[in-house]
């Protein structure tokens, strides 16, 4: 069967990489990408957790629910904002977007 | 090697050469393309998990909702970026540091805890998880605050999304 870390180290690969899109691109929309990536991770961490380590309980899978919840938000309210600031100043480079620079 | 321990080493391989993909392509609807493939690759580890609701779930809000939202606002902002010019920043060869040295240090960090390697138990006799899950999402016992709470918030993520989304007509 499967040793539980293979799927720890799926998971900090598949965070690492999301980290990287976070961290490295230009494009607001594809920062939000890195942030999905990212909390797929976390959640296969989640259930991962929840089915070698406490099986008999549900808190992993309802801890790993309400993840979902909060990505489907975060992805709506992030992809809105972008939109409303394309609009104003034609623009979705993360590097662009210093209104608020003192 | 066992069939199930290919499977997850093919499934594995997929799924970290399309997320390498996602943040690497230079086209963002290439970008959401390979998002749905990694996606995907992240529900079958939930059906080898033993979650298949997860992977239902998975299939539906994040591959039917949420790609489909990222193809519709590369098309949205589209004109702006083009396919020239650079996709990454100046720091982004720091960045792929920071993700290279913070890979090797999670691995570091988990290899040293003892239960890293364990093996998974089998499931409870007679207990259905997914039974379980709605059960404990509705109990008043268990989990119905942050459940209405999600509600509460992706009702309110919502109503923020279409106002701050809206044209403002004069």
């Amino acid at each position: 069967m499967i040793p539980l870390s293979w799927y720890l180290i799926l998971a900090a690969a598949l965070f690492c990489i999301g980290l990287f899109g976070v961290l490295g691109r230009r494009n607001a929309i594809a920062i939000l990408m890195g942030i999905e990536l990212m909390l797929n991770a976390v959640n296969i961490n989640l259930v991962a957790f929840w089915r070698y380590r406490a099986a008999e309980g549900i808190a992993g899978q309802a801890f790993a629910i309400i993840v979902f919840a909060v990505a489907a938000a975060e992805v709506a309210v992030g992809l809105a904002l972008i939109i409303s600031i394309y609009r104003r100043r034609n623009s979705v480079v993360a590097d662009d977007i210093n209104l608020m620079k003192g | 090697m066992t069939p199930v321990q290919l499977i997850f080493l093919a499934v594995a391989a997929v799924t970290l050469a399309a997320a390498l993909m996602v943040v690497l392509t230079r086209n963002l609807i290439h970008a959401a393309l390979w998002l749905i493939v990694t996606l995907f690759g992240v529900a079958v580890f939930y059906v080898l998990l033993n979650a298949g609701f997860f992977a239902v779930v998975q299939v539906v809000v994040y591959i039917g909702a949420i790609a489909i939202l990222f193809i519709f606002a590369a098309m949205l902002t589209r004109r702006v970026m083009q396919d020239t010019g650079p996709q990454l920043n100046a720091g982004s060869w720091l960045a792929g540091l920071v993700a290279v040295l913070s890979f090797g240090g999670l691995v570091a960090v988990l290899s040293q805890w003892p239960g890293f390697s364990s093996q998974a138990a089998a499931l409870p006799e007679g207990a259905d998880p997914l039974v379980q899950l709605g059960t404990a999402l509705v109990s008043p016992d268990a989990y119905v605050l942050p459940f209405e709470l999600a509600s509460v918030l992706l009702v309110a993520a919502m109503i923020g999304a279409i106002t701050v989304s809206l044209e403002k007509k004069p």
